[in-house]
C-alpha cells in the first residue's frame, strides 16, 4: 500500500468517527447511569433522519445537525418514559425504538430522497495544514470530527470530576444505595438519557448531513449495535472510547478502500471486517475487570422470563 | 422492598382481560391515528385491509405464509428466554439456515425430495443452530453477552448470504438481481393441495406445542424453569446450566434457520438477499408481546402477519408506506410493556 | 475536636435532644412496635432487647427509614417529621448501619461526598481527602480515602460508614447491631473509636442484644420486648439479672441440648488437600480438612472468610484451582455438582430462597430438582410424580415433622419452614455427607434448636456433617472438632472442651495460629 491509499484510510477514519465516537459517549453515560439501550440504531436513524430532513429544508447543514441531536433527545425520552419512569425492561424497549426509529426515520427521510445537503465546511487546524500532500488530506476534517477529543475528555471530567458525575456513577452502582443517600435516581437517569439522546442523533445527524450528504434507509447500518460493542471495550470510560470507536471506523475505512482499489475480494466479505474486528477485540481485551461494569446492569443482563 | 412498592403493588387493578382489551383498543386508536396522519381514511384502510386478507382465500393465504416464520422466529427467542437468555440474532440465524439449506440444494440435486428435504432442513438447523450455539458458548463461560454477540454475528451472518449469492453461487442467466438459480422441484417444500401455504406451518405449529409439553412435563422443562427463576439455586441443585445455556440457543438458533428454510425452499425457491424482512427482529417483538409464552406466539404472530400483509395492501391501495407498519409494530411492543410493568417500579 | 466536624449538640442544656413518643408501627399483620416511647438520656444509650424486640425499627423511624404509622418525633423538645432519611440527616441524626450504606465500586472519598451536606459542583477531591484524614487522625484510625470501598475489610468498611455519618453532619449518633461482624479482636478497636465519640460529647443511641457490651459502654439502658419499651435504667442499677429479666420477662436461663455425640472412627467422606480457589470473592488458600462418618465437625470463623467459598468448593459449585477434593475415598476433584450431589452430599444453606430452592416453584417441584435423576422416566420425557408426592411425606415423617402443603409455592412459607424443608429435603436423600452454612441463622428459636437436633441426629446415625457457622455457641454445643477459618486458610483444629470463646475469637482475627 502506498502513502495515497493509506493517508485515504486514515482520513475516512476520521471522517467517519463522528457517526460512532458521540453514540459511544452518549451511550457510555446512559450506562453509567444504569440503562441499556439497545435501540441506539434508532435514535440514530431519527438523528439522521431530522438532521437530514433540517438541513435540506434550511438550507443550512449545521443547523441539520443541531435539530439531528435534538430529535435523538426527544427520541431518548421516550426510552427514558418506559424505563425509568415506568419500569420496563430495557432490552425490549430498547428493542421497541429501534423499530419505532427504523420506521419514522424511514417515512421522514423518504421525503428527502435524491435531496442533498451542502454539507459542513472542513479546515485544518492551524499547523496541519503544512503536511506534504498526501497526508495533508488526513487533517481536512470538519468541525464535528476536531470536536470529537476534546468531547471526549470533557465528559471524563464531568463524570469523574463533578458532583453531577459522581451522581450518575452512584445511580448506575447501586439506585437504592444512592436514593439512601439522598439522590434522586429517575432524575438523574433522565439527564443521563438526554445527553445519550442527544449525542446518538449527533452522530446519526453527522452520517448523513456531513459525510454521505444524502438519505438512504438504514444509512447507520447497523452501528447502533456495534455502539453497544464499543462501550465495553471501553470499559466504560469516555477517553478510551476513542481507539475503540476509531478501530470501527478504520476497518470500515479499510474495506472501503479496498474496494476501490479493485482488490478482486468480495466487497461483502470485506463489510464483515468491522463486525469480525470488533467481536475478535472484545474477545480479547474486553473481559471487563473488576468494578469496571456498572453494578446495575448486571441486573439488566441477566434477562427475564415471564 | 421499600414501601412505595408495597402500596403500588396492593392498587386494584383490572383483570388480565380487561387490560389486555384496553391494549388492543388503545393499538387501535394509535393505527387509526397514523392513517389518518396521513390524510387516509382509517375505515377505507380497514376495510381494504380486510378484504384483501382475511376476505379472500388468496389473501388469507399471505397472511399464513407471512406468518409462519414469524412463529419460527418467534420461538426462537422464546425458548433461550426461558432460561433467561436474550437471542436478538434471529435475523442472522435465519439467513444462515437458509444460506446451509441452499447449501445442500444446489450440491445434491439429484436426491428425491422425501431424502433432500429433511436433508437440507438439517443443514439449516444445523446452520442456525451453530451460530446461535457459539453465541451461547461465549455466554456460559462467562466471555460476552449473548446481546452483543448475536447482534453482531447477525451482520456476518446476513454478508455471508450475500458473499455466496453475488459471487460463486449466482444465477449467470439472472444479470440484474443476484440469486442462486431456481431450486430443483425435489428441493421445494410441497403445498398443502392446491393452496399457496406451504407445509411448514405444520411444522411451525408442531414446535410451539412441543414446547409447550416439554415444559410442563418433561425433566427438561423442569429443569430449565428453574434455571430462569434462579440459575444460582438451579446449578447448586446439580442442574447443568452451562449445557442448557448452549442447548436452548441452539434450539433457538435451528428454529430461525427452520425459518430460513421455509423462505428459501418453501417461499423464493432460491437464496437472494431479500429472502427475509426483518423477520428475525419482527420474531424477536413477538416473543416479547406474548411475554415468550409459546401459547400467546401463534396468535401474536397471525396479528402481525396480518399487519405486514395489510402493510403491503394500503402500499398499494391507499398509497400508505409500509413504514407504517414499523411504527405500528414498535407501538405495538410499547403499548404492552407499558401496560405490563404498572406498579413494577420500587425506588423513586 | 478539629474544624472538620459539626460538633454534637450543645451538652449544657438539659434538653433531651432526641424523644419518640406513642410510636407503633404494623408490617401488614404484624404489630412491630406497640406504642413506644423513648428518650434519649445523654451520653451512651443502649437499646436492648432480643430478635423481635422491635429495636432496629424503633431506630429505623427515627431515621426516616421507615415511617410510623401513629407517634411523634421530638429533637430538642419540638416535634419534627422525618419521612425520609434525608430529612433525618438535614436534623443531624446519624445512623451507621447494619448492612452499610457504601457503593464498593467508589472510592472511600467518594461515598463520604456522597453524604456530604454542600458538596460543591467541581469535585475537590484533596479536599474531602484531608478532611477524611484528619478526622481518621483524631479518631485514632487508618483509612486511605483513594481506594474504592469494595476492597476493604468489613472492619475498614465499618470505619467508613463512621467517617461518613460523622462528616455528613451528624450530631446524634445511632448505631445497630455494629459488633454483628465483627471478631472479638475488633470489637476492642471499635470500643475505643466508640469512647472517643462519646467523649467528644456526641449523643449515641447503641442497639446490641449482648449483655457484655451494655456494660462495657452504656451509661443507659432501654430495654424492648415485642415492640414495647419495658423500662429505662441508668447504668449503676443494672445487673445482668435485672436487664434479662426485663428482656425475657422471667429469669428464665436458656436451656443448652447437647446430645452426646458418638465420635466413630468412621472413614473420612470428605478430604480437602490443599485446596485453592480464585475469585471473585475471598480465595482458598491451600485448605486441608477432613471429616469422617458419624463426625461432626464444625468451621467457626467470622463471615467473610471463605465459609461460603468453602462451602462452594465441597458441593462443586465453585472450581478447584488446586488441590484435591476426595469424596468418600474416590477424588471427586473434577466432579460436576450433580454428580457430587448423586454421589450423596446434601447441603444446606443460610439462604434457601436465594441459593437452594427456587421461590417459584411449587414444594413438590423443589423436592423433585433436588433428585431429578431418582425421578425422571422415560429418559427424561416425563416425571413420576406419584413417587414424588411418596417421598416427600416419607422426608417428613421419618424426621418427626409435619410435613407443609407439597403443592404450596416456595416464596410463600416463612424462614423457619423453608429451612425446615430444606433440611427434610435433603435428610431424606440419606446423603453421606451434609454440609450446612449457618443453617440456623435468623430462624425463630424453635425452627433453630430443630435445626440442630437433625444435624446431631443424622452424625449419629453415621454421617458426616460439617457445620459451618459463626455461632461459637452453636458450634461448640454440637461439635465434635471445631477448626477455623481465617482469610480464606484453617487455622486452627481443636476440640470443643480444649478451648474458649476467646480464644476461637484469636483465632477467627488471625492473631494466633496453631494449625
Amino acid at each position: 500500500m502506498n502513502a495515497t491509499t493509506t493517508a485515504s484510510i486514515l482520513a475516512t477514519t476520521l471522517a467517519l468517527g463522528p457517526s460512532v465516537l458521540y453514540a459511544t459517549l452518549g451511550e457510555i453515560v446512559g450506562q453509567r447511569a444504569g440503562i441499556v439501550n439497545l435501540g441506539i440504531e434508532g435514535v440514530m436513524l431519527v438523528g439522521a433522519a431530522v438532521g437530514f430532513a433540517a438541513g435540506v429544508v434550511f438550507g443550512n447543514s449545521y443547523l441539520g445537525l443541531l435539530a439531528g441531536a435534538g430529535a435523538g433527545l426527544a427520541f431518548n425520552m421516550l426510552m427514558a418514559a418506559m424505563t425509568v419512569t415506568r419500569g420496563t425492561n430495557q432490552l425490549a424497549t430498547g428493542f421497541a425504538l429501534y423499530f419505532l426509529g427504523v420506521g419514522v426515520s424511514t417515512l421522514i427521510g423518504d421525503q428527502y430522497i435524491g435531496s442533498s445537503v451542502g454539507g459542513v465546511g472542513q479546515f485544518h487546524l492551524p499547523g496541519l495544514g503544512l503536511l506534504p500532500h498526501p497526508w495533508s488530506n488526513i487533517f481536512d476534517q470538519d468541525l464535528l470530527v476536531w470536536l470529537m477529543f476534546p468531547t471526549a475528555v470533557l465528559l471524563w471530567w464531568l463524570l469523574f470530576h463533578t458532583r453531577w458525575g459522581l451522581h450518575v456513577r452512584a445511580v448506575g452502582e447501586d439506585r437504592q444505595r444512592a436514593y439512601a443517600a439522598g439522590l434522586h435516581p429517575d432524575r438523574i437517569r433522565y439527564q443521563a438519557l438526554a445527553i445519550a439522546g442527544a449525542l446518538s442523533g449527533l452522530s446519526g445527524a453527522h452520517l448523513a448531513v456531513a459525510y454521505t450528504k444524502t438519505w438512504q434507509d438504514g444509512i447507520t447500518a447497523g452501528r447502533g449495535f456495534v455502539v453497544i460493542s464499543i462501550v465495553i471495550l471501553a470499559l466504560w470510560h469516555p477517553v478510551r472510547a476513542i481507539p475503540g470507536a476509531l478501530l470501527f471506523t478504520a476497518a470500515v475505512a479499510t474495506g472501503l478502500q479496498l474496494q476501490a482499489l479493485g482488490v478482486p475480494v468480495s466487497p461483502f466479505l470485506l463489510d464483515m471486517l468491522p463486525y469480525v474486528v470488533t467481536i475478535a477485540v472484545v474477545l480479547i481485551w474486553g473481559r471487563p475487570k473488576a468494578f469496571a461494569i456498572p453494578a446495575a446492569l448486571q441486573e439488566v443482563f441477566v434477562g427475564t422470563s415471564t | 422492598m421499600t414501601e412505595l412498592a408495597l402500596t403500588l403493588r396492593e392498587r386494584p387493578r383490572l383483570s388480565a382481560v380487561a387490560r389486555r382489551l384496553v391494549w388492543v383498543l388503545v393499538g387501535f386508536a394509535v393505527y387509526c391515528a397514523l392513517i389518518l396522519l396521513y390524510g387516509k381514511n382509517p375505515l377505507a384502510a380497514l376495510h381494504d385491509t380486510f378484504t384483501n386478507t382475511l376476505g379472500s382465500t388468496y389473501g388469507f393465504e399471505q397472511v399464513v405464509i407471512k406468518m409462519i416464520p414469524l412463529v419460527l422466529t418467534a420461538m426462537a427467542v422464546a425458548v433461550p428466554a426461558r432460561i433467561g437468555l436474550v437471542n436478538v440474532g434471529g435475523e442472522g440465524q435465519l439467513f444462515l439456515g437458509g444460506l446451509c439449506a441452499t447449501g445442500a440444494a444446489i450440491t445434491f440435486t439429484s436426491l428425491p425430495a422425501w431424502v433432500l428435504l429433511p436433508l437440507m432442513s438439517l443443514f439449516a438447523i444445523i446452520g442456525g443452530g451453530a451460530l446461535a450455539a457459539v453465541a451461547g458458548w461465549l455466554r456460559a463461560r462467562g466471555w460476552l453477552s449473548e446481546v452483543f454477540s448475536t447482534v453482531l454475528f447477525n451482520y456476518i451472518a446476513i454478508l455471508a448470504v450475500s458473499v455466496l449469492v453475488f459471487g460463486p453461487w449466482r444465477d449467470p442467466t439472472s444479470s440484474n438481481y443476484p440469486q442462486t438459480r431456481l431450486f430443483v422441484p425435489a428441493a421445494q417444500i410441497p403445498h398443502i393441495g392446491s393452496s399457496q401455504v406451504d407445509i411448514t406451518v405444520f411444522v411451525a405449529i408442531a414446535v410451539v406445542i412441543a414446547f409447550d409439553l416439554v415444559l410442563r412435563r418433561t425433566r427438561w422443562g423442569l429443569e430449565m424453569r428453574a434455571i430462569g427463576a434462579n440459575p444460582q439455586a438451579a446449578a447448586r441443585n446439580g442442574v447443568p446450566v452451562r449445557r442448557y445455556i448452549v442447548a436452548c440457543m441452539f434450539v433457538g438458533g435451528a428454529l430461525a434457520g427452520l425459518a430460513g428454510m421455509d423462505q428459501v425452499a418453501g417461499l423464493q425457491l432460491r437464496l437472494n438477499t431479500g429472502i427475509s424482512s426483518g423477520f428475525g427482529y419482527l420474531g424477536f417483538l413477538i416473543s416479547w408481546l406474548s411475554g415468550h409464552n409459546p401459547r400467546l406466539i401463534v396468535p401474536m404472530s397471525f396479528l402481525l402477519a396480518l399487519l405486514a400483509a395489510g402493510g403491503d395492501v394500503l402500499q398499494i391501495t391507499q398509497s400508505l408506506p409500509y413504514a407504517l407498519v414499523n411504527v405500528m409494530s414498535a407501538v405495538l411492543l410499547i403499548i404492552v410493556l407499558f401496560g405490563r410493568s404498572a406498579g413494577v417500579r420500587s425506588v423513586s | 475536636m478539629t474544624t472538620a466536624l459539626p460538633g454534637p449538640p450543645d451538652a449544657r442544656t438539659d434538653e433531651i435532644p432526641l424523644a419518640a413518643r406513642g410510636i407503633v408501627k404494623r408490617f401488614g399483620r404484624v404489630l412491630a412496635l406497640d406504642r413506644a416511647d423513648f428518650e434519649l438520656r445523654p451520653g451512651v444509650h443502649v437499646l436492648l432487647g432480643e430478635n423481635g424486640a422491635g429495636k432496629s425499627t424503633l431506630v429505623k423511624i427515627l431515621y426516616g427509614r421507615v415511617n410510623a404509622d401513629e407517634g411523634e418525633i421530638f429533637l430538642r423538645g419540638a416535634p419534627v417529621e422525618i419521612r425520609t432519611p434525608a430529612d433525618a440527616r438535614r436534623l443531624g441524626i446519624g445512623l451507621v448501619f447494619q448492612d452499610f450504606s457504601l457503593i464498593p465500586a467508589l472510592t472511600v472519598a467518594e461515598n463520604v461526598a456522597l453524604f456530604l451536606p454542600e458538596l460543591s459542583r467541581l469535585l475537590r477531591r484533596t479536599q474531602i481527602e484531608g478532611r477524611i484524614s484528619e478526622l481518621c487522625q483524631h479518631l485514632g484510625i487508618d483509612v486511605d480515602p483513594t481506594v474504592r470501598v469494595g476492597t476493604l475489610s468489613v472492619p475498614e468498611q465499618q470505619r467508613v460508614e463512621i467517617i461518613r455519618v460523622l462528616l455528613g453532619g451528624a450530631r446524634i449518633l445511632i448505631f445497630d447491631e455494629p459488633t454483628s461482624a465483627l471478631p472479638p479482636h475488633e470489637t476492642d478497636a471499635f470500643f475505643e473509636i466508640f469512647r472517643r465519640l462519646r467523649d467528644d460529647g456526641y449523643p449515641i443511641v447503641f442497639i446490641t442484644h449482648k449483655l457484655r457490651e451494655v456494660f462495657a459502654l452504656g451509661d443507659h439502658v432501654t430495654v424492648m420486648r415485642r415492640g414495647t419499651v419495658i423500662d429505662t435504667l441508668p447504668i449503676e442499677l443494672a445487673t445482668e439479672q435485672r436487664l434479662v429479666e426485663l428482656m425475657f420477662g422471667q429469669a428464665e436461663l436458656a436451656t443448652r441440648t447437647s446430645e452426646v455425640g458418638v465420635r466413630s472412627g468412621g472413614a473420612p467422606v470428605l478430604e480437602l488437600a490443599g485446596v485453592t480457589t480464585t475469585g471473585p470473592g475471598r480465595r482458598l488458600v491451600d485448605i486441608d480438612l477432613s471429616v469422617s462418618a458419624g463426625e461432626l465437625v464444625g468451621v467457626a470463623g467470622v463471615s467473610g472468610n471463605g465459609q461460603r467459598e468453602l462451602g462452594d468448593v465441597i458441593l462443586g459449585a465453585a472450581r478447584l484451582a488446586r488441590g484435591k477434593r476426595v469424596l468418600f475415598g474416590r477424588d471427586a476433584s473434577r466432579w460436576t455438582v450433580r454428580q457430587i450431589r448423586e454421589g450423596g452430599v446434601g447441603f444446606i444453606g443460610e439462604n434457601a430462597l436465594g441459593m437452594e430452592l427456587i421461590w417459584s416453584m411449587t414444594l413438590e417441584e423443589n423436592l423433585a430438582l433436588g433428585s431429578l435423576s431418582r425421578f425422571s422416566r422415560a429418559g427424561g420425557m416425563s416425571i413420576d410424580w406419584p413417587a414424588v408426592q411418596e417421598h416427600f411425606e416419607q422426608a417428613f415423617s421419618e424426621l418427626g415433622l409435619k410435613p407443609p402443603d407439597r403443592n404450596a409455592r416456595a416464596s410463600t412459607l416463612s424462614g423457619g419452614n423453608l429451612q425446615r424443608f430444606v433440611i427434610a429435603r435433603e435428610l431424606a436423600r440419606r446423603p453421606k455427607l451434609i454440609v450446612a452454612l449457618d443453617p440456623a441463622r435468623g430462624l425463630d428459636v424453635r425452627s433453630a434448636n430443630i435445626v440442630r437436633r437433625l444435624l446431631a441426629k443424622a452424625r449419629n446415625e453415621g454421617a458426616g456433617v460439617l457445620l459451618i457457622s459463626q455461632d461459637l455457641a452453636e458450634l461448640s454445643e454440637l461439635c465434635d472438632r471445631i477448626v477455623v477459618l481465617h482469610e480464606g486458610g484453617i487455622v486452627a483444629d481443636v476440640a470443643p472442651d480444649e478451648t474458649d470463646a476467646y480464644q476461637l475469637g484469636r483465632f477467627m482475627s488471625g492473631a494466633e495460629s496453631s494449625a
